[in-house]
């Protein structure tokens, strides 16, 4: 700025002013900060593009050859006759007790704490140790199903083909909804926290009980929250293969084959998705096309899981939709 | 449901009716005596003796922290919901004591309905919102009865013009002051006794406010108003009684308790207060 060719102390001033606001200072430390979140986030993106790159390419030319028979076939000895039926039945049968224990078990829970339990002592000891069960590693999990429902409660299921051994589905379904129930407690109670009270108060001025502010007012509005976190637990619960093999699943075909829905099968001896996969991913990748049937497998479950998150998905725009 | 509490409704039915007899005493909604509230050790408010007469607009103003609220709060026992509050004293409704073993508090708020600081409507239709509290009490059918019923509501909370063209749509695409209209239409279709307003205009802009003021004096002739404020003018304007709240600190331990410095007829406690304290804080040298 030239003084010289000012000719008054307003446009001085004025000058003076536009210049400090002139931002001299450059924010080197928040772009270093920005670049590497998106390198972070580039990572993530690369490493899941990799992987599913690599499977599709495996597996669908597979998946198209086989068809139908890939999905309703049994285990066997060759690549181009495998089929995933049991598998794909223990999982089904691991989500149903995990929708069926854990989830009314785990929401009640939640509700308890948040609008019921007292601010005591003992309820922060038990809400702190929720959280932990939350980290155990699955793995310990295994050996607590094993304890509990494959030695403890053996021969509880009637129709148990080897009454000897109690790693049945139901011990199966068991242990994962036991695993995933502290994840359902902790994600429902998150959601039912961030109701705001003035909600509740409301409800209660116009005389409504207890029961009716939580029915009508703080379950509605805390739905989407408890729907996206108990349905990604399902999704965890479906992917674990460690506790499976604790507590005793079949490395192999399960013999004859009986239907999806029949409940018999909570009494015999199971398979499930991971541990097909794992059994699959063990084979010699040079001989037949175990490489392709391990990746459309993998295909299969990682379909069966997005498929849980999409109705995640589509409950939890429902429910926004519902409290707008 | 309390049968005691039943009865006094229904005295007050009659009441209405008789109204001219100025029987003070049986006019007397609410009688505090020696109040105290706390949380916890916390000593929220102390030793207040108030009288509320039916028909009136009861206004409490005083400094933040003061305990205005709390003893607001106190006449439908809405502290209940904080689990460490703490209540000694005594407080009757009609003759019948609030705190009482056997009262219901779900009833009690029947009785007593609210509308609070924000205004806090359902996540629900604007019909669903005023239908609410009739439909969980039970006593009012489904379609022609409640439709009229909602519509009354709206109506004497002069919300119903603006809104009767859109009931099903949701009450939170509604302006601030709809809102709060709408919460007074939600407290009122329950038919309540007393209505109580914890600085109902605090969120709203001077129009909104004017509005729900000129509410609240048509309302006033049906039910017995009690309302927290922050803007004494709003309290010289609206309200029959006033009562200033304070605030004692007390030195050694420098815990602070709400008090009540004095409750007289509005026009003497801004123009001509017993207390300095009235004086000063309404002439804006405290506070």
């Amino acid at each position: 700025m030239k003084l010289t060719t000012l000719n008054n102390g307003a446009e001085y001033a004025r000058n003076r002013t536009a210049q400090d606001l002139h931002g001299s200072k450059f924010d080197y430390s928040g772009i270093i900060f920005r670049i590497s979140l998106l390198i972070g986030l580039g990572l993530g993106i690369l490493i899941l593009g990799a992987v599913l790159w690599d499977v599709i390419g495996d597996g669908t030319g597979y998946l198209f050859n086989r068809g139908w028979d890939f999905i309703t076939g049994n285990a066997s000895s060759r690549a181009s006759s495998y089929g995933i039926f049991e598998g794909l039945r223990g999982t089904f049968w691991i989500g149903v007790f995990v929708i069926v224990f854990s989830f009314p078990l785990g929401i009640g829970a939640a509700i308890y704490l948040e609008e019921y339990a007292r601010d005591t002592r003992l309820t922060r000891f038990i809400e702190l140790n929720i959280r932990n069960l939350a980290g155990v590693p699955s793995v310990v999990y295994g050996v607590l199903g094993l304890a509990i429902f494959v030695r403890a409660l053996d021969g509880f299921y009637p129709n148990s083909i080897e009454k000897h051994l109690g790693s049945t589905t139901a011990a199966a379904g068991s242990t994962l909804a036991i695993l995933v129930l502290p994840i359902v407690i902790i994600t429902a109670a998150e959601a039912i926290r961030a109701v705001p009270q003035s909600l509740r108060e409301g409800g209660f001025g116009v005389g409504a009980t207890k029961w009716e502010v939580i029915r009508h007012h703080v379950l509605p509005y805390a739905a989407p929250g408890i729907f996206t976190g108990t349905l990604l637990s399902l999704a965890r619960a479906l992917g674990e293969a460690a506790p499976l093999i604790l507590v005793g699943g079949v490395l192999g075909s399960l013999g004859p084959k009986s239907s999806l829905f029949e409940i018999e099968q909570l009494g015999e001896r199971f398979t499930a998705m991971p541990l097909m996969i794992t059994q699959l991913a063990k084979k010699p990748a040079f001989i037949g096309d175990w490489n392709s049937a391990t990746a459309g497998a993998i295909l299969v479950l990682l379909v069966v899981v997005i498929f849980a998150n999409l109705v995640a998905i589509l409950l939890r725009n429902h429910y926004e939709k519902k409290r707008s | 449901m309390n049968p005691e509490i039943t009865d006094m409704k229904s005295t007050n039915n009659e009441l209405s009716l008789h109204n001219d007899q100025k029987d003070k005493t049986l006019n007397r909604i609410f009688e505090v005596d020696d109040l105290n509230v706390y949380y916890d050790d916390f000593r929220a408010i102390r030793d207040i003796t108030i009288n509320v007469f039916a028909n009136e607009i009861t206004a409490f103003i005083g400094p933040s922290g003061c305990g205005k609220t709390t003893m607001l709060r106190s006449f439908n026992r809405m502290n209940d919901l904080i689990p460490s509050a703490k209540i000694t004293g005594n407080l009757s409704y009609r003759g019948a004591n609030l705190y009482d073993k056997k009262v219901d508090p779900v009833e009690v708020r029947r009785r007593i309905g609210m509308v609070f600081q924000k205004p806090n409507p359902f996540p629900k239709s604007i019909y669903d919102n005023v239908a609410y509290g009739p439909k969980i009490a039970g006593n009012v059918k489904k379609g022609k009865e409640m439709d009229n019923l909602v519509e009354t509501s709206l109506k004497k909370a002069a919300l119903w013009d603006e809104v009767k063209d859109r009931l099903k749509s949701s009450a939170l695409g509604m302006s601030g002051g709809q809102q709060q209209r709408l919460c007074i239409a939600r407290a009122i279709a329950t038919n309540p006794d007393v209505v109580l307003m914890d600085e109902p205009c605090s969120a709203l802009d001077p129009i909104a406010t004017g509005k729900i003021e000129e509410l609240m004096t048509q309302l006033k002739e049906e039910y017995t108003i009690l309302i927290v404020t922050h803007n004494m003018q709003q309290a010289a304007r609206v309200s029959d009684k006033t009562a200033f709240f304070s605030v004692e600190v007390e030195e050694e331990s420098d815990s602070r308790t709400g008090i009540l410095v004095e409750i007289g007829p509005t026009e003497k406690i801004f123009s001509n207060p017993e207390d300095i304290r009235t004086e000063n804080y309404i002439t804006g040298r405290f506070g």
